[in-house]
């Protein structure tokens, strides 16, 4: 099928399969590879992309289903001020390791701090907690959301 | 170190209009200089014309920070700040490099990184540094020793120049023979916590090209479809049924018959086409035992006689000395199979070149494997196979096999194409889980006796387990008289001063393929030795750390330095004096040359289920070049360690693997554990590793804590041996 895929404020022409799930699409298709394939189950949270300014896992995400809607990654992220706040925390307090995992946590990140703007510990582990990190930099996560939440109230 | 005259001569051919200083060593290890890619040596650093430094590390980064700690070496001695220095990955490429300058073996593991490139990158900056200013003295006509290079100038303390003005002349100069090396009282970089990691940037927005992340034009994606049990074989399939499926070109048997590569235009079509084949498997040679057999045979070992006795003691020794015990424990370990699961699933590209030979992508650990694996079975000679190193989503052992498993792999799926279009090898988690190459599964029995005293009399420590070196080309160096020293490493020359301690080892062959993971050995032996020295230390009624220092007495460097940690993570985790409510557990444990202590604190809930609040760690690592990147690995290796403990194991039915993906692989999550306080010894002492080293006290630490008020847990995972955890 033919859909128009509308992604970081563009709209794009794509072919694709009924059930082919929208991380390919992003991945294969448009080549954008900030957006992670980890599990292909939604277990994992690298594949972790804004549906209308939602957090979703791609790979359980069929393009079927998301005629219209406005999909954003991370590619672009800064461009929100939370999303520049939350990387901008996350590079003071070098969360990465191998970083494979952080796209995803950023855009959860995100989308925690976009419903709630002052998260406490429990609820950031709460919501976080279907983005696996297997370097687990949870602790500098836990934190570097904290701090974006502090900078935002700046 | 001396000076290479000859290689003056080979520089006169050198463009001076590349002008480009290279400084690294020869292949004899020797300090050298030159000006192009053509120089014989193997580049630390590369200064540009225009002045642009750049690390060349030739570590791969995994997520463990060489990245960092290699340019911050350099940005320290050349006297340039960490803003002003760039990285690239060394590629494996004999072409440039003769073959032998990476040789013989380029590879990152053991947590080598930092140990073995502290002085070498160090005197590369410093050579440059000295060459830079040889030729500016020259120029201005000074004494060299009255200019320095400060904030990425050459400078007399008032006149100032840029680097690139230096660069042509310097690179015609040899490497001094012993450069100058800064003082730790003048280091500004190394040791300093605010140096940030290089490669965070890319990391943060998208932009960071892992080996998943390639995509060259016209690329095939190939999956393999796998045998489900070590040692099948494929007898036929039929892809009648991936026909349908628009983006699928075709598949092959592989030439060893391991499996079916999968081809097609795309990743997600290369799944769905290979969901949709139908594989007949010849099982005469598969393994078919399930991992509960081997587990028996695992324990009917450590009850027997060991094959391979490694202490001057015997076991009778031993047990006879605990006659007339006031108390002995015995107790019996079982560790399970575990997955290295890095976060980002397998994957390498092969790529032919317009000269004939190819290209291996690939976030590489271990360059020479693969090299030489590519060369042999695409029929290419060495210098034809180039290898471009990738970052990677984590490794954690798992992308560094003896056999090069999925470079082979890849290999193989491209030699059965024309080779016209790249090929890239995609792996999914369910290959990952079930794909092989575990960390081993392993028994130990272990009886102490305790005089009335609460002193231990006798240890008597066997151990079984499933080789990893064992018919590997790693044989030859890891294993001695019959013991993989990768089985008993961490028993064997512990820090602990015990007396009368026999050490016993039989190998059970695997059922499966397996290999080192995060810490290897260390992995399953700090548990035992952390779990019997606190069982031993309760069953005497003394004080956990008093109870292991007094077997750490004297002022051997292994006993003071295991010593030290032991007593900075019980002062910093408030030994003894745990909130209301909560329980603490430590151990401590040397591993690749360095000493790392934990304190776990753990709480209950009403249902008993127990939540890891918080770590406490104290690492002495020799010099801490890079403190925050140490502090991220601590981090990184103690949640790694508590989470399989807590719910991973791979298991086996008849031959096949039982899990398949996280949902029954579950990974440690963020709610699994609270606050991890690391500290680190101040030192002088080289630096060692860190990488692998806060993973093996974790575990016991964990174990320890709950067996104050709960079970003492000698089977893993904890959730099947009853721990629940919040
Ligand atoms: S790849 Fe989508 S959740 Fe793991
Ligand atoms: S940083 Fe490696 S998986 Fe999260």
């Amino acid at each position: 099928m033919t859909l128009n895929l509308k992604l970081n404020g563009q709209t794009h022409q794509v072919e694709a399969e009924p059930g082919t799930p929208l991380l390919w699409v992003i991945r294969d298709e448009l080549k954008l590879t900030g957006t992670k394939f980890g599990c292909g189950v939604a277990s994992c949270g690298a594949c972790t992309v804004h549906l209308d300014g939602e957090p979703v896992r791609s790979c359980q995400t069929f393009i079927e289903d998301i005629e219209g809607a406005e999909i954003t990654t991370i590619e672009v992220v800064d461009q929100n001020p939370v999303g520049a706040a939350v990387q901008a925390a996350w590079a003071e307090l070098d969360v990465v390791q191998c970083g494979y995992c952080q796209s995803g946590q950023i855009m959860s990140a995100i989308g925690l701090l976009t419903e709630n703007s002052k998260p406490t510990s429990a609820e950031i582990d709460d919501y976080m907690n279907g983005n696996a990190c297997r370097c687990a930099t949870y602790q500098r996560i836990r934190a570097a959301i904290v701090l974006a939440s502090e900078k935002l109230e700046a | 170190m001396t000076l290479n005259t000859s290689r003056r001569g080979f520089l006169k051919g050198a463009a001076a209009a590349s002008a480009v200083l290279l400084v690294g060593a020869r292949p004899d290890g020797a300090l050298a200089a030159g000006s192009s890619n053509g120089a014989k040596l193997n580049p630390f650093v590369k200064i540009d014309a225009d002045g642009t430094v750049t690390a060349i590390v030739k570590h791969f980064e995994k997520g463990q920070g060489p990245a960092t700690g290699l340019t911050t070496l350099i940005a320290e001695e050349l006297g340039i700040s960490m803003e002003d220095i760039a990285y690239e990955f060394a590629p494996s490429d004999p072409g440039t490099y003769n073959n032998l300058l990476f040789g013989p073996v380029q590879g990152t593991g053991g947590s080598t990184a930092m140990a073995n490139s502290y002085m070498q990158y160090r005197q590369a900056g410093a050579a440059a540094r000295e060459m830079l200013v040889q030729v500016a003295a020259s120029e201005w006509g000074v004494d060299a020793s009255t200019l320095d290079i400060v904030d990425g100038q050459v400078t007399d303390g008032s006149k100032r120049a840029p680097l690139a003005k230096f660069v042509a002349a310097a690179s015609q100069l040899p490497a001094p023979e012993n450069p100058r090396l800064k003082d730790p009282s003048e280091f500004r970089l190394i040791g300093n916590a605010k140096v940030q990691r290089k490669d965070t940037p890319p990391k943060i927005n998208g932009t960071a090209k892992y080996a998943m992340d390639l995509h060259l034009d016209n690329q095939m994606v190939a999956a393999v479809l796998r045998s489900p049990r070590k040692g099948a074989l494929v007898a036929g399939f039929s892809d009648e049924d991936a026909k349908g499926i628009k983006g699928y070109i075709r598949s092959a048997v592989l030439p060893n018959k391991a499996g079916v590569a999968v081809y097609a235009e795309h990743t997600w079509a290369a799944f769905q086409a290979r969901e949709a084949l139908s594989v007949e498997w010849d099982n005469s040679n598969a393994e078919m035992r399930s991992s509960d057999q081997v587990r028996e045979q695992l324990i009917e070992a450590v009850n027997a006689d060991p094959a391979y006795v490694l202490t001057e003691t015997t076991a009778s020794k031993a047990q006879s000395s605990m006659d007339g015990a006031a108390t002995v424990l015995e107790e019996t370990f079982y560790f399970p199979l575990l997955a290295h699961a890095p976060m980002e699933p397998l994957t390498c590209t092969i790529e032919a070149t317009s000269a004939g030979g190819v290209v291996l992508h690939d976030g590489c650990q271990f360059p020479t494997g693969p090299h030489g694996a590519l060369s042999q079975i695409l029929g290419l000679p060495m210098d034809k196979v180039q290898i471009n190193t990738m970052f990677a989503g984590g490794s954690f052992g798992r992308r560094a096999t003896p056999v090069a498993d999925y470079q082979v792999e890849a290999a193989l799926a491209f030699a059965l194409t024309d080779r016209s279009r790249p090929v890239k090898l995609v792996w999914s988690r369910e290959d990952d889980i079930t794909g092989g190459f575990y960390r081993p599964a392993v028994a130990h029995r272990v009886r102490v006796g305790l005089n009335a005293d609460g002193g231990i009399m006798g240890w008597d420590h066997r151990i079984a387990a499933q080789s990893i070196m064992k018919g590997t080309p790693f044989e030859a160096m890891a294993v001695h008289n019959g013991v993989d020293h990768s089985s008993v490493e961490g028993v064997a020359q512990s820090p602990y001063v015990i007396p009368q301690q026999h050490i016993g080892l039989t190998d059970v062959a695997p059922a499966t393929t397996v290999l080192w993971w995060r810490s290897v050995g260390h992995s399953h032996t700090a548990y035992v030795v952390e779990s019997m020295m606190d069982a031993a230390a309760k069953a005497a009624g003394r004080d956990p750390v008093e109870f292991r220092l007094s077997y750490l007495t004297g002022d051997g460097a292994d006993q003071t330095r295991t010593a030290g940690v032991l007593k900075l993570a019980a002062e910093k985790g408030n030994w003894g004096a745990a909130p209301e409510g909560r329980d603490q557990g430590i151990a401590v444990h040397k591993s690749f040359n360095s000493y790392v202590a934990e304190v776990v604190e753990i709480s209950r809930d009403e249902d008993d289920y127990v939540k890891v609040e918080k770590v406490t760690c104290a690492v002495d690592c020799g010099v801490a070049v890079n403190p925050d990147v140490i502090k991220a690995q601590m981090e990184g290796g103690i949640g790694y360690g508590i989470g399989h403990v807590m719910r991973d194991e791979i298991t086996l039915t008849e031959g096949v693997v039982d899990q398949s993906n996280f949902p029954d692989y579950e990974p440690l999550r963020i709610g699994d554990i609270g606050e991890i306080d690391v500290h680190i010894v101040a030192s002088n002492e080289a630096p060692t590793g860190v990488g692998e080293p806060g993973t093996p006290p974790s575990a016991p630490a964990l174990a320890n804590a709950i067996a104050v008020n709960g079970p003492r847990v000698t089977a893993l995972p904890m959730i099947n041996n009853g721990v629940d955890f919040a």
